[in-house]
């Protein structure tokens, strides 16, 4: 009632707040983010030594004998995202450059959409063609290796990410003013010549970016690794053997029956916080790039 | 000799331009070689019968209907929840804070929550809706998790609609007399509508895929009965697929392969929808 009385002005001042409102949510989000690991991950480490956290080889929180070293979870999680991005980037990338330089903007405008396609298949699907037919198959040529392992997740997962990197190489490819490519084709240098030499040194810290955040997501996927890549909290670059990733331990200790303010609760949170410390510190490097980027051909 | 140098540089070229025809088409070979095995596995297992059925410990008799009951719930929840926000952030930034101190504070803090990784959202509702709230694992614990995941990409799809609104239409609307929201209200966002539908339904879509913030918020593995309110227990869809994939059973791989088929066919679909809105839109300006 009161709002039908109120003056215009007094309205719109009250509209504006409402949609001040709206958008300060997004700060509560992170605000509370950080609550709840930082709140967390401090109760943890009231019992837990860090250093014991930072240096212990062992990841066995579940278990009567107790260890907490996050580094058995971290080397999963960055073997994984190792292998997604040795997929990723060389195929993204050279798909940014041959859709820029060897074909027609129409060919590309269909292009895009279609490898859209590889980013919206939910990951919980990706996961189930890991295990079910990329082991398989790598299995008939590698026969000792394991069921779950990181080599099939990781493959799975460059695939998602290919129109990650191929969209934001792409835009950074597209910066590069056509001046400078014309002059390289001016001097007599082959498209491909003009592509490694000139447009990739140009695009440079823009295809970086693309990579960071590429990485960024590999590290914070979850099911594809859960459901492929094993739950043995194992020290290892052998990309042959189940390993863990912080995530999927994250999502084993979810599934499982687990008190609340047990030690064995907290072990999430301190070892979300050690995913959101990597993922945060990968997307602010990349952010800043990305404005310095934005000011290199203005 | 030059003309042998000539030679390797076209080679060089010639191949790289086959070696990025491979590149462009490998990922959706893949996904192509995937989808038509799991096709090949699933497509029989579909049936009225299974999509009306309880999950079950026997693999021929288990369906879908609690889980697609639970995605529906959720979904629509999280759409309430989110659209709204979503909405009134980027009419804020874009159109009242757009020079600010704090519009640029919360446009970096936007960039930066559209990065972190799902899971931790689940952790944050979890602890926030789940305990101190106390909605515990529920519907509704679940749907506001997934609406903050979802709200970056709601805000950053329509401030880019409301960007590709030509000012001259504003401009008209204040030479009308109409105030700011006036103007907003009646000229900026019908202008601007198709876009965010476009960014609403991707974000829809993406909501629709994930399994892992509502496995840390709560929702079950097992869930035998229809959820009748915000308030009840609950799995979706892809939780139910991971259930089954993680079954040593094959029967039950043949069950996760129909319930992927059904998924995907959500997720596509929607995902052309957007493809069609954002084809028609360029057309308009």
């Amino acid at each position: 009632m009161l709002f039908l009385v109120m003056k215009k002005r007094d309205k719109e001042k009250l509209i504006e707040l409402g949609l001040a409102a709206c958008a300060l949510l997004t700060i509560l989000t992170t605000a509370g983010i950080l609550y709840v690991l930082l709140f967390e991950a401090f109760q943890f480490f009231s019992e837990v030594s860090i250093v014991d956290f930072l240096t212990d080889t062992q990841w066995t929180p579940l278990f009567a004998d107790k260890h907490f070293g996050i580094l058995p979870l971290l080397t999963g999680t960055l073997l994984t995202s190792f292998i997604a991005i040795m997929v990723a980037l060389p195929i993204g990338l050279t798909i940014a450059l041959y859709l820029n330089e060897y074909t027609s903007p129409r060919f590309k405008n269909i292009i895009k959409p279609l490898l859209e396609i590889l980013a919206s298949v939910p990951t919980v699907v990706y996961g189930f063609f890991a295990l079910t037919i990329v082991t398989p198959f790598l299995q008939t040529i590698f026969p000792s290796m394991s069921g779950f392992n990181s080599l099939s997740a990781g493959f799975v997962m460059g695939i998602m990410i290919i129109p990650y990197v191929s969209s934001l190489s792409d835009d950074a490819i597209s910066a590069v003013p056509r001046y400078i490519r014309e002059g390289s084709l001016a001097l007599g240098a082959t498209r491909f010549q003009t592509a490694f030499k000139v447009i990739i040194p140009s695009a440079s810290s823009g295809i970086i970016v693309s990579a960071i955040l590429a990485i960024s997501r590999a590290i914070g996927e979850t099911m594809i690794v859960a459901i492929a890549a094993g739950q043995q909290p194992k020290l290892t670059l052998d990309p042959f053997v189940p390993i863990e990733t912080i995530t999927t331990y994250i999502v084993q200790v979810s599934l499982g029956d687990v008190a609340h303010n047990s030690l064995e609760y907290r072990t999430i949170f301190a070892a979300g916080i050690a995913l959101f410390v990597f993922t945060f510190m990968l997307n602010n490097a990349s952010y800043y790039l990305n404005k310095k980027l934005e000011k290199k051909y203005v | 000799m030059s003309n042998r140098f000539e030679k390797i540089s076209r080679f060089k070229d010639s191949s790289f331009k086959i070696f990025g025809m491979f590149c462009t088409f490998f990922g959706l070979a893949m996904l192509a070689i995937f989808i038509s095995s799991i096709f090949s596995e699933g497509i029989s297992r579909i049936s009225w019968d299974f999509i009306t059925s309880y999950p079950s410990r026997n693999p021929a008799k288990a369906g879908i209907l609690s889980a697609l009951a639970g995605t529906l719930w959720i979904i629509v929840i999280t759409a309430l929840a989110a659209i709204p926000i979503g909405i009134g952030a980027a009419i804020y930034l874009e159109e009242f804070s757009k020079k600010s101190r704090l519009g640029k504070i919360i446009e970096i803090n936007i960039t930066n929550l559209a990065g972190v990784p799902s899971i931790i959202y689940g952790l944050l509702g979890l602890e926030i809706f789940g305990r101190m709230m106390g909605m515990g694992g529920s519907i509704l614990a679940g749907s506001f998790t997934l609406a903050l995941l979802i709200l970056p990409i709601i805000i950053v799809a329509t401030r880019e609609a409301i960007k590709a609104v030509p000012s001259s239409l504003r401009e008209a609307s204040y030479a009308l007399g109409a105030s700011k929201w006036q103007t907003v209200k009646s000229t900026v966002i019908p202008s601007a509508s198709s876009g965010i539908i476009t960014g609403i339904i991707i974000a829809i879509s993406r909501a629709i895929g994930e399994a892992a913030p509502l496995i840390v918020v709560g929702a079950l593995a097992y869930v035998p009965f229809v959820p009748t309110s915000p308030t009840s227990e609950f799995t979706v869809l892809p939780i139910q697929i991971f259930n089954w994939v993680s079954r040593p059973q094959a029967a039950f791989l043949v069950n996760a392969s129909a319930g992927i088929i059904i998924l995907l066919g959500i997720t596509f679909l929607l995902n052309a929808a957007a493809v069609y809105l954002r084809i028609k839109r360029t057309v308009k300006y």
